[in-house]
Order: structure tokens, then C-alpha cells, then sequence
């Protein structure tokens, strides 16, 4: 039994080998892609707009009410990365309806991937609001003791976030693979089902808490702003 | 009894601490479940309107919770299907 698509390896050329992972993550994306592009032909914004538009607008404006309400923050510059990674694990992780499909997301790689792009967005999202120097030294708020400590939590709730994601898949797709040698018939579908609703939760969860760290790195200046003057963007 | 060598010595104790990780790794995140969710129903028993706000912290706090009992099951299936140390003696012993 593989406890990782990772070691399932459909291909080799070579030094080259195309393993369940890396195919069904392109998979995954080639579905994103496809589907956004068919479904925002002919956008307009005046008449009667199509079902596909109705369904497209949907999905984004429900993004950008939970950004706002759990940032607090205007919620467009975090719409493209916190959006996209909801997506792309939801999509990851309810393709598991297929039969064959393996979930990207039960592979380490895939989430330490996703982890890791996190863990670069939140100075960069923190940088572009207010500069290297005022990032830098939110690190020491509110006073330099502090600093080994929120230094080691960044790193440490990476980890966090990689293995959440990893352990929840890996564990759905392990008791899955456990129920069908030991009663084939019908319990294996229930997990599946279950197994789906947890995939659907870590998604949210994942894109949720990606989003705290980001609001975090940029919330820190606005309260800055706010205790010496008005705030300027509401 | 038969001479046991470190090799069924490793398996062994591999087995016994996974299923230790994971009862007191299931155990302790199972009472601290239960207690935020009890927390969060009174909540949301007092103030039906911030039903959605209560949740939705329920659910990130759930899921930190959980993180700990999913660490606790990682390592017991590292020791179970991917142990280092098993590797490493059965190398030692084949080589």
C-alpha cells in the first residue's frame, strides 16, 4: 500500500519520472484553467448576463466577503492568491469522486509546496503595504525579546500548515485503502463521502489561515496609523 | 523463546508507540474538541446572530486543535510504513 502518490510512478524516462503527484496536480490545474477560460467567455456587464457569468460572479464575490469579513482589510490584492489556493485544494481534493484519481494534496510535496508559497507571500503582501523597514519591525512588536519567538513561529506554522493538509488527506485516502481489503462493500463509499466534506473543510481552512498570516503582516501598519492619525482606507 | 535480534526489537516497539501516539494523540485533541464546540454552542445559544463569526473561528480553531492529533498520526504511520530505523538495520543486515 502507498502511503504517497508520490512513490506510484506511471512514466519514467530517464532521471525523469512522472509519478501520480505531478500528474494529477497538471491534471488538477488543466481543469482549473479550462474551466475558468470557458467560463468567462462573453462577460458583459449590462443586459442579462449568462449562467455561466451568474455562476463565475458567485464563487468570486463569496470569496471576497470571506476575505473581507475575516481580514477586515480592503479584500482585492488578496483575492488572486488566497482565491487561487481555495480553488485549486478544492478542486484537488474533490476530484477523489473519480475513480483513479489520487489526491495531489495526500502527497507531502504538493503541501509543503503550497505551504512554502505561503510563507513567501506573507513578507510579500507585508512589504508592499508598508515597506521593508515597517515588516521588519513587526517582527520585534512589542518589544525584542519577542523576536527569536515570532522568528521560529513563522517557520513553525508552515510546518503546521504542510502537515494539516497532508495528515487530513493522507489519512482519508489511508482508512480508504485499509476499509477496502477489510469490508469492500459499502463502508469504503462512506468514507469516500466523508472523506470529501474533510477535503472541502481543509480546503477552506487552508485559504483561511493563509489569509490570517497574510492579514496579520498587513494589518500591523494600519493600527500604527490609526493610533497617530485618521485612517485614510476604510 | 526464541532469540529476538534488534531488528524484531525495532519492529516491535515501532508498533507499540504507534498505537500509543495515536490513542493519546486522539484522545487529548477529542477533549479539547469537545470543549471548544461546547463553548461555541453556548455562544451561539446566546447570540444567534454572530452564528457566522462564532463558526467560522470554530472551525479555525478546530482545525489548529486537530493539527496536534494529526502530528500524532503522521509519526505513528512513519513508524509503521516508513521507519528510518527499520531501514537503516535492515541495510545494515543485508549489507
Amino acid at each position: 500500500m502507498e502511503i504517497t502518490p508520490d512513490q506510484l510512478v506511471y512514466w519514467r524516462w530517464g532521471p525523469i519520472a512522472v509519478n501520480a503527484t505531478l500528474l494529477w496536480t497538471w491534471v488538477v490545474m488543466a481543469v482549473l484553467v479550462v474551466a475558468s477560460w470557458v467560463l468567462t467567455r462573453g462577460l458583459r456587464i449590462d443586459g442579462t448576463i449568462t449562467h455561466r457569468q451568474n455562476l463565475v460572479e458567485a464563487v468570486v464575490s463569496v470569496i471576497l466577503d470571506q476575505i473581507r469579513e475575516v481580514s477586515g482589510q480592503r479584500p482585492q490584492p488578496m483575492l488572486p492568491f488566497v482565491g487561487t489556493l481555495f480553488l485549486f485544494i478544492l478542486a484537488a481534493n474533490l476530484l477523489t469522486v473519480f475513480p483513479g484519481y489520487h489526491a495531489p494534496t495526500s502527497s507531502l510535496s504538493t503541501t509543503a509546496a503550497l505551504a512554502i508559497a505561503v510563507f513567501v507571500a506573507v513578507p510579500v503582501f507585508g512589504i508592499r503595504q508598508h515597506g521593508l523597514r515597517g515588516y521588519l519591525k513587526h517582527y520585534a512588536q512589542p518589544s525584542l525579546f519577542v523576536l527569536p519567538f515570532t522568528v521560529m513561529g513563522e517557520f513553525s506554522r508552515t510546518l503546521a500548515l504542510a502537515l494539516r493538509l497532508f495528515g487530513n488527506m493522507m489519512s482519508g485516502a489511508v482508512m480508504v485503502a485499509l476499509l477496502m481489503s477489510l469490508a469492500p462493500l459499502f463502508f469504503p463509499a462512506i468514507m469516500q463521502a466523508f472523506g470529501l466534506l474533510i477535503g472541502a473543510i481543509q480546503a477552506y481552512i487552508f485559504a483561511v489561515l493563509a489569509l490570517v498570516y497574510i492579514a496579520s503582516a498587513t494589518r500591523a501598519h494600519d493600527q500604527a496609523v490609526a493610533r497617530t492619525g485618521p485612517r485614510v482606507e476604510e | 523463546m526464541a532469540e529476538l535480534s534488534g531488528l524484531d526489537w525495532v519492529g516491535i516497539f515501532s508498533i507499540i508507540m504507534a498505537s500509543v501516539a495515536v490513542s493519546v494523540g486522539s484522545i487529548a485533541p477529542a477533549l479539547a474538541e469537545g470543549r471548544a464546540i461546547a463553548q461555541a454552542l453556548a455562544a451561539i445559544a446566546q447570540q444567534p446572530d454572530e452564528a457566522n463569526t462564532i463558526s467560522r473561528t470554530l472551525f479555525i480553531g478546530l482545525a489548529i486543535i486537530e493539527s496536534s492529533g494529526i502530528y500524532c498520526f503522521v509519526i505513528a504511520i512513519v513508524l509503521i510504513f516508513a521507519n528510518p530505523f527499520w531501514g537503516a538495520l535492515l541495510a545494515r543486515a543485508g549489507g
